[in-house]
């Protein structure tokens, strides 16, 4: 095989080299930026010449009153918006699977995409529309049944189940094209086995569909582990307001607001680093978990 | 096949339709009501009439969002980021995934060069170090920040070279054969094979470009240079009322502030639903091209 000639392969070294490079230059230089995290950083000085300041950044970062409230936060509707996110998908996937007029499923399928499509802008814009205390269109109906005025993005005690509710608004029926897929690739004849078997159609659901899924609600779920400190920014930061950073602020927002608006970089920098660490950890985690259970290998 | 309806079947059935329509008008009722305040009048939508449909309809909204400078300003930003970010996305994409498609056996750099990828997955710098990267490589203020940090979309390339994975291999031999080499093979036998997975990814990094917004506002100096996204992120979620030129600041006045909102959410998602429906086929095959692999 003229393969192995070395000779031959300096065509795909070429090929990836400008990939290459720009991942080295945009993905591994802010990996050695990380160290501003230890540095008094001046943005004029450099991250070579800025001086050091050993653990100073994180140590303010543990004194912070805000740090546990961040945490606490992120983690929080993280954790919720991972739960809500891979069963509603499913449970849409299963009830669109029993629809059996096609105009109707593909109609039903065209809408729920769209909004996965639309940006967190345009989708902000809405929610604080149709959201407001004194004119959105929600309060209003909910004052058909009486129900006094709910300042959704405004209150504490309803912001995160907003945050949740709107990104599953925004994702869930997006996501149901993979289980969708998994759904039509199941044996019809495990179907006729059961019915001569006597099952009905929820016993069917239970012992051929269900199974069938498995592999892809096991590959997902464990995937999903690594999104444990992604709360999503763009979502948060468009919906929030000083008002409820103390139900809604998550580190990524504190770290812009640190960071880029108030020019803090060591300190902004440090809770970064506490995040890249922790995801590192959760999303390795998670691909060596898919590997174990479902066979998945990214490459 | 003859399915026997029973009665509790029948009952699920009709349930499961009328909850799936439900499902289905949940997720577009915000957009309709929010498309029929733009084509209110501010009287209507001020005393709250609006809900489905425009009431007293007028166009003075999209008369006073067209009349303004900075948004024509921030669509041709949005053009050209789409027009230079994405041709570079799929040159990227394309040429990352052809030397990870093959075989280790084949060439055996691919497996340092498929980690030197991987581990951007796993791990990253974050915000401030990123920032500070592009303001050393001085592209800050310009177009190419918007497009060079991100030019390697990953996932798109792991969805392309799992394409070109299942491809048959005899293709890629024959074509050796006959004295091609990477380049030709590339060229004339990967690509014209694999248009549906290009298609999805040329929609995913059209839709990605179009929707950006955050890489404008800390990257972009002023707002004349700023995107359409991060302009509609000024004006419909933080207002700032320094960006209005004092005549809009008069037009505001008669308009509301509220239609004007609607009218410019509305034109920013517009050429998106224009679009979609085009393109749905495609990234529903795609995706399961991409994540259905064996």
């Amino acid at each position: 095989m003229s393969w192995k000639k070395k000779s031959e392969r300096l065509p795909l070294h070429l090929m990836i080299l400008p990939g290459l490079v720009l991942v080295v230059v945009y993905c591994y230089g802010p990996m050695l930026g990380l160290v501003i995290a230890f540095e008094k950083f001046v943005p004029a000085r450099g991250i070579f010449h800025s001086k050091w300041a050993g653990l100073d950044n994180f140590r303010y970062v543990l004194e912070m009153p805000e740090s546990s409230r961040i945490i606490i936060n992120t983690v929080l509707i993280a954790l919720m918006k991972i739960v809500v996110g891979l069963v509603a998908p499913i449970v849409t996937a299963l009830l669109l699977n029993e629809v059996r007029k096609e105009v109707f499923k593909r109609g039903i399928q065209t809408v729920i995409y769209l909004p996965h499509f639309l940006s967190w802008i345009i989708l902000g814009g809405i929610l604080i529309d149709i959201l407001s205390p004194t004119d959105g269109i929600v309060n209003q109906v909910l004052g058909w049944f009486g129900i006094q005025p709910i300042y959704f993005l405004g209150d504490n005690g309803w912001f995160r189940y907003v945050l949740v509710a709107t990104d599953t608004w925004k994702e869930f029926g997006f996501n149901t094209i993979v289980y969708l897929a998994a759904l039509t690739s199941i044996n019809p004849s495990l179907y006729e086995a059961a019915i001569v078997d006597g099952a009905g159609r929820w016993k069917q659901t239970q012992h051929v569909t269900l199974p069938g899924m498995m592999p892809i609600i096991v590959l997902l779920t464990t995937l999903s582990l690594g999104n444990v400190l992604n709360a999503g920014f763009d979502q948060v930061f468009n919906l929030y307001s000083p008002q409820v950073y103390e139900s809604g602020d998550i580190i990524d927002t504190f770290v812009y607001r640190i960071g880029l608006v108030d020019s803090q970089f060591g300190v902004a920098t440090a809770v970064g680093v506490f995040k890249s660490v922790v995801s590192l950890i959760f999303i390795s985690a998670s691909y060596y978990l898919a590997y174990r259970f479902a066979k998945y290998r990214i490459f | 096949m003859l399915e026997h309806y029973t009665f509790s079947r029948r009952l699920f059935l009709s349930f499961n339709y009328v909850f799936l329509a439900f499902l289905g008008i949940l997720c577009i009722l915000p957009i309709i009501h929010v498309l029929a305040l733009s084509f209110s009048s501010s009287n209507a939508a001020q005393a709250g009439y609006v809900k489905l449909w425009p009431v007293q309809f007028t166009l003075s909204s999209y008369d006073f969002v067209t009349h303004k400078a900075a948004f024509w300003k921030s669509i041709v930003v949005t053009l050209k980021r789409v027009g230079v970010g994405v041709p570079v996305n799929m040159l990227l994409t394309v040429l990352v995934a052809y030397p990870l498609a093959k075989e280790t056996k084949k060439f055996p750099m691919r497996t340092f060069y498929a980690w030197v990828f991987v581990v951007t997955i796993l791990f990253g710098g974050g915000l401030i170090p990123l920032y500070m990267t592009v303001k050393y490589t001085g592209i800050m203020d310009s177009l190419w920040a918007m497009i060079l940090p991100g030019a390697v979309p990953v996932f798109n390339v792991i969805l392309l070279l799992n394409f070109f994975r299942g491809l048959p291999k005899e293709l890629e031999e024959a074509a050796f054969m006959d004295g091609a080499g990477h380049w030709t093979t590339l060229w004339r036998i990967y690509l014209p094979l694999s248009l549906p997975a290009l298609a999805t990814i040329t929609l995913f990094a059209t839709v990605g470009h179009w929707n950006s917004w955050f890489d404008g506002i800390i990257y972009m100096n002023s707002p004349d240079h700023y995107p359409l996204q991060s302009y509609l992120q000024t004006v419909v979620i933080n207002r700032d009322l320094t960006l209005m030129s004092s005549s809009d600041m008069k037009s505001l006045a008669e308009v509301n502030d509220r239609t004007a909102k609607a009218a410019q959410i509305f034109l920013g998602a517009l050429p998106i639903l224009l679009v979609y429906p085009f393109l749905q086929r495609f990234f529903m095959k795609g995706i399961v091209l991409g994540s259905v692999k064996e």
